[in-house]
């Protein structure tokens, strides 16, 4: 079942092609990495799939009515911005929203699931960057939504949470939902996705596997550099090594 | 209903009476408050129902709104140090009572100063559209305010600068300092209809401004409509500060304080945080209009001097304290 469809999407900002045809979808027990350089604009690809902005083509998200959208997918900015002291569970609670109930059986999974027990009646802008990203993660998870898509989730996080994060999608795609993140890390993304999307100037270069998506070609086209790779009993191993010549 | 509302409520119901108890003719509130609701002959039920009533519905109505819609615009630009001056509606209707005391209309009809304030908050409105648009950013809608209020002070100030007649000038003056003194329910009336619509406006705001707790990106992915939510918040903040400012002159510092004082008790969410800042702004302008009185009651002190006199070390204490929070 597909929870994300995009045929043939383009998104032009201020007269400059951000990206053109762009076709992916997306599915059940899927954790989808989109890597690309800085400004490939994974970004605006994640924003126009869910309609914020303006795009030509189609996406299945960016038809939908607010509301429906709401219960079709979570996303979590890059910002993290929580611009009121509210509680944590108050925090966790506003992925109720989109559902105008004030269910606590979903509130409460999600507070268990990210760990926030103990941290559930704190000022979350009393947190640290790595409570405050499990809390928003923790109101994504609230809202029960089939796709969760995700702006960078790992950014600025240590390693154990990082992985940690990275655990929490593969926990999500093993319950039946899809993920969608966009990832710097592609150490990260090999280990932990299930499918890589290669954005870079403006097209998809490649979509499939890790191990197909990370070749040395496809490496030196998209980013410009090579990576030294093993397969390790847990998974494959990427490291960036240098800039491609 | 939250401990906060079910503490406020009563205080302003409290002040509500002990304002009605209050006044240069000294009777009771066992006497006054029949006369009040059950009417009669005499002077006692005139001066409850024409002097009295007006000026506490007036303090209600002003308080009111004025903390609803200093939630609304710190909750929707997400700021603690907004309040509902900062769209220059207030500004803009203050030029427009200035204009009608100036040249004279006010005396030859007693409705043409509040009317004239109406008139300026509506084009202030109408120019703030024009300037911030549709699809405006906060910081253009913002920028707009500014702007606005920078060229109606200045053209009050004009006005005042100008003034052939220091009679005038003082008039304009006082006025501005805002005060419920002398008001009828005429002024009542006239004020309601549009305090009606901001509020109906600002009613519905309270999810949107939750969900933008977590930024504008997210808001949008819950399904809030934000282009929708900046029309209301805008709207229904500029109707209930000009029917305000129209009717009472400038009262400044409720709606920047109030919100600020209430959010702890509403454990930092906007949304809830609207009814309760209503009804803290309501009880902050029934306590200034009963302390004007009892303070100097010879005197004449001027509503919105006490309330800048209270609200500014508020404010003080605001940036001390988020001085604090940089450091």
């Amino acid at each position: 079942m597909s929870f994300l469809s995009l045929q043939k999407l383009s998104v032009t900002l201020r007269g400059r092609e951000v990206f053109s045809d762009i076709t992916l979808e997306i599915g059940a027990h899927e954790v989808v990495g989109l890597i690309g350089p800085n400004g490939a604009g994974k970004t605006s690809l994640m924003r126009a799939a869910l309609g914020l902005i303006p795009s030509r083509g189609e996406s299945s998200l960016a038809g939908l009515t607010p509301q429906q959208r709401a219960k079709a997918v979570a996303w979590m900015p890059q910002a993290r911005e929580i611009a009121w002291p509210v509680k944590v569970e108050d925090l966790v609670a506003l992925g109720r929203l989109p559902h105008g109930d004030h269910a606590q059986g979903p509130v409460e999974a999600a507070i268990a699931k990210m760990g926030l027990e103990g941290l559930r009646k704190r000022r979350s802008t009393n947190l640290s960057g790595g409570e405050q990203a499990r809390a928003l993660l923790a109101r994504a998870l609230a809202q029960e939504t089939p796709l969760l898509m995700a702006d960078e989730p790992t950014a600025g996080l240590d390693p154990a949470h990082q992985i940690a994060t990275m655990e929490v999608f593969g926990a999500l795609a093993a319950e039946g939902h899809g993920v969608l993140l966009s990832l710097h890390d592609i150490g990260l993304a090999a280990r932990h996705c299930t499918r890589l999307v290669l954005l870079a100037e403006g097209r998809l270069l490649a979509d499939g596997p890790p191990e197909e998506v990370l070749s040395d070609e496809l490496l030196a086209r998209g980013f410009g550099i090579t990576a030294y790779h093993a397969q390790t009993p847990d998974g494959p191993v990427f490291q960036p090594m240098h800039r491609a010549r | 209903m939250t401990r906060a509302l079910a503490f406020l409520l009563p205080l302003v119901l409290a002040l509500a009476a002990v304002s009605l108890s209050i006044g240069p003719a000294d009777v009771s509130l066992p006497e006054s408050l029949p006369a009040l609701i059950f009417g009669g002959d005499g002077p006692l039920p005139m001066v409850m129902r024409e002097i009295r009533l007006p000026r506490v519905l007036l303090a209600l109505m002003i308080g009111g709104t004025l903390g609803l819609a200093g939630a609304a615009m710190q909750g929707y630009l997400r700021n603690p140090l907004a309040e509902p001056g900062l769209l220059g509606v207030s500004a803009s209707a203050a030029l427009g009572a200035v204009l009608a005391i100036q040249s004279g209309l006010s005396v030859a009809f007693a409705l043409a100063l509040p009317l004239s304030a109406l008139a300026g908050a509506v084009i202030a409105v109408l120019i703030l559209i024009m300037l911030a648009g549709p699809r405006a950013e906060t910081l253009t809608l913002i920028l707009a305010g500014v702007a606005l209020s920078a060229v109606a002070g200045a053209l009050t100030q004009l006005v005042l600068n100008l003034s052939p007649n220091p009679f005038a000038a003082s008039e304009i003056v006082f006025w501005m300092m805002g005060s419920l003194a002398d008001r009828s329910m005429l002024h009542v009336w006239l004020a309601l209809p549009f305090m009606a619509v901001g509020v109906l406006l600002l009613a519905g705001v309270g999810r949107g401004l939750d969900a933008l707790t977590l930024g504008e990106d997210a808001a949008a992915s819950m399904g809030i409509d934000l282009g929708l939510l900046r029309l209301r918040v805008v709207l229904g903040t500029a109707c209930v500060v000009g029917a305000g400012t129209a009717v009472a002159g400038a009262i400044g510092f409720v709606g920047l304080v109030v919100p600020h004082l209430l959010r702890g008790a509403v454990g930092g969410r906007p949304g809830p945080l609207l009814w309760v800042s209503a009804a803290g702004g309501a009880a902050m302008l029934l306590a200034a209009d009963i302390a004007v009185r009892v303070v100097a009651p010879d005197r004449d002190l001027k509503l919105g001097v006490l309330t800048a006199l209270v609200g500014a070390p508020f404010f003080l204490r605001l940036v001390w304290r988020s001085r604090g929070e940089r450091a």
